[in-house]
């Protein structure tokens, strides 16, 4: 089998694109890459479009090779990917909608995030006037008797983002979930192409808001990779404390909201104050609860003080005071087993053949995880386990959230005792001539997934790709064959961004 | 369980309600929203909240108002599943074009007299996301306004104190709607 590194022998490999090497090849070996994630010896990290070309970002699992293969498309279209790997899908129909390019032998023509609203069709693109009304959307038909279908959204029971849940159940029990999101696209792809430095991280910062650190440290990653600007170790270290303070805050939440949604709310009451600690810490040391617009290229925006560093030491002491006797209490209230353990079972393979991240990938046997796989500064320096389960239902979604809680809690603890002194920000000067940068940061979610072309001083071109791209489609899988008062457990342990993918 | 019941049974409670004299702001806070709320209301306020667009950050401070430290039900302020039981639409983000008509028909299932809370910088204005195809605004563009709380998202206590100075615009009048 080839390795992905001889893809870059097939095609015209693009001067300045770090620090994986990003190659421009024919339909033939685009094809033969789609061939490749198909047969499972390759993984989609990414594929995205631009007005005139289109972009597949890949991972070789056997030689932890990360590589970029792009392919002109001057009559507007490209072999479809989708149509050889599913998981291309909905980024497939992205790309169609954003920039109006076609793919050949595509499997669904159904627009995704264009519900026809916008006065225009492929925006980015060719941008077409779109003031006649679209035809409704087809959902997927189901066939037999006795069948009723169940619509919630995209405004939900709940403070939550919205997006539209179309089940088909018989009886109690769920036959098919179709998901169709979109309805908080933003358009940040075309806001950010041509922004200067600062809009730009701005509106990084806020693809997903409970992400902000990890989309913020990404895409300061992928611009220092692109410029080759070194920024100062204290800054490295700071910004690593920063996400997993945003890492402990989130699975501190959720553990506890799920347990909610099997309605059991002590565990949402004591989470909930576990996370108000962290936040509190947060916001003492960095002046923000959630340390929006922190990290920024070139380093952080603020510095850690004394009073900071006790601050977070005080949140850790109270969670650390707390967890063991509530992982006990879910470890032992047999009534909250019965509802997590066997519901929502997502098979190993699949998540498998998704390259699904996070939680949702490690509770199925996935071990990825870019803070180990792709060992960026600092974590190659710091020590922790990644948890990884095989069982894939909901309880072991809520085992790795409670693992990662504990080696969070230790990486929190290190980076403290081992903080570097000196700067924390070194001013970004952008090269003259075009230069190109790639980033993956291991967010709470999963691995996010920052690519950039910077030139003239501005970002030309910037995709963003949310874990959630690759576990969304997994919930519509897993709920399959479990009742429909299970859903709102099994999408609380996904967790899935609609902001993160709507963009 | 039972342990951990006990415990909290007889700790002394998280919720800062406290009037002590350095947090007297917060205190003061408490007492008039409890004081208006109830006046013009009776003894509730029943909020929907509904994301036309945000990151997220706002829905995650609106959450936190639930939690034991800020405790919003001891004010009477209540977060309800449908527009039909509210009496408050709490709005985040900036209007997606996409979300526009799903506002527009939330709003009109929230049965009068009504009022709107945009929470967020996006809400007033789109924010950062103002000038995009796929957005047509500020929650002003859709429906109309009364009160707007700022901040990249407000934290809980800012939000808190929106809620209480709409209860004050809310003794001045009587909304049209």
């Amino acid at each position: 089998m080839p390795s992905l590194i001889d893809l870059n022998l097939e095609g015209l490999q693009v001067a300045r694109h770090r620090p994986w090497p990003r190659t421009v090849v024919d339909s033939a070996v685009w094809s033969f890459a789609a061939r490749m994630l198909s047969e499972r010896q390759w993984q989609l990290l990414s594929l995205w479009g631009e007005p005139a070309s289109v972009h597949m970002a890949l991972f070789d699992p056997r030689s932890g090779e990360v590589g970029i293969v792009s392919l002109d498309c001057p009559h507007g279209s490209f072999p479809s990917v989708a149509a050889k790997h599913l998981p291309a899908l909905r980024l497939e129909r992205t790309i169609t909608d954003l920039f109006g390019l076609k793919p050949d032998g595509a499997i669904d023509d159904r627009p995704w995030l264009d519900h026809g609203q916008w006065g225009v069709h492929t925006p980015l693109g060719a941008k077409t006037d779109a003031s006649s009304p679209s035809p409704a959307y087809r959902f997927l038909p189901v066939e037999g008797d006795g069948t009723h279908q169940v619509a919630v959204g995209p405004v939900h029971a709940g403070i939550i983002e919205p997006g539209h849940f179309r089940f088909t159940v018989s009886g109690e029990t769920v036959v098919r979930l179709e998901q169709r999101l979109g309805y908080v696209h933003k358009g940040i792809d075309g806001l950010i192409a041509g922004a200067d430095l600062a809009r730009a991280a701005q509106l990084a910062g806020r693809v997903s808001g409970d992400s902000t650190v990890a989309y913020a440290l990404a895409f300061a990653r992928a611009v220092e990779t692109a410029a080759e600007i070194a920024v100062p170790a204290r800054a490295v270290w700071l910004r690593a404390l920063c996400a997993e303070l945003e890492r402990l805050a989130n699975h501190l939440g959720d553990i506890g909201a799920i347990c909610n949604d099997a309605a059991f709310a002590i565990m949402l009451a004591q989470f909930g104050v576990l996370r108000e600690s962290v936040l509190r810490a947060a916001d003492a040391a960095f002046g923000h609860r959630l340390m929006r617009d922190v990290v920024t290229p070139g380093g952080v925006a603020r510095d850690l003080d004394d009073a900071g560093t006790a601050a977070i030491r005080k949140a850790l002491a109270v969670v650390r005071s707390k967890l063991p006797e509530l992982i006990e209490l879910y470890d032992s209230t047999a009534s909250l087993q019965d509802r997590t353990v066997a519901t929502g079972t997502l098979k190993p393979a699949l998540a498998e053949q998704y390259a699904a991240g996070g939680f949702v990938g490690r509770a199925s046997g996935r071990g990825f995880d870019a803070r180990r796989t792709l060992a960026y500064a600092p974590y190659d320096e710091l020590r922790f386990d990644i948890p990884v389960l095989t069982e894939g239902d909901v309880d072991a979604r809520i085992w790795i959230r409670i693992r990662e809680v504990e080696q969070s809690l230790s990486l929190v603890d290190q980076i403290l005792d081992r903080l570097p002194r000196g700067d924390i920000f070194i001013a970004p000067t952008l090269p003259a001539e075009v230069c190109e940068g790639l980033a993956l940061v291991e967010g709470f979610r999963g691995d996010i997934l920052v690519w950039l072309r910077l030139q003239g001083g501005v970002v030309e071109r910037c995709h963003l790709r949310d874990p959630s791209w690759f576990q969304w489609p997994l919930l519509e899988a897993v709920i399959e064959g479990n009742i429909i008062a299970d859903f709102p457990l099994c999408n609380k342990s996904f967790n899935c961004s609609y902001s993160g993918v709507d963009l | 369980m039972r342990k951990l019941l006990f415990e909290s049974l007889f700790a002394k409670p998280l919720t800062e309600a406290a009037p002590a004299p350095d947090d007297a702001a917060t205190a003061e806070l408490a007492a008039l929203v409890e004081a208006t709320a109830r006046r013009k209301l009776g003894r509730s306020l029943a909020i929907r909240e509904v994301d036309a667009g945000s990151c997220n950050g706002c829905e995650l401070e609106i959450h936190a108002l639930n939690n034991a430290y800020y405790d919003v039900e001891r004010f009477g302020l209540r977060f309800v599943a449908s527009p039909r039981h509210a009496d408050v639409l709490m709005v985040t983000g900036p209007v997606t074009h996409n979300m526009r008509e799903a506002l527009r028909l939330t709003y009109d299932a929230v049965p009068g007299p009504k009022w709107v809370v945009a929470v967020g910088d996006c809400a007033r204005d789109g924010g950062c996301f103002a000038g995009s195809y796929a957005i047509a605004g500020g929650v002003s563009a859709v429906i109309p306004v009364d009160v707007h709380i700022p901040g990249c998202p407000p934290p809980p206590l800012q939000i808190l104190r929106g809620l209480l100075a709409l209860l004050e615009g809310v003794a001045g009048h009587k909304p049209a709607r």
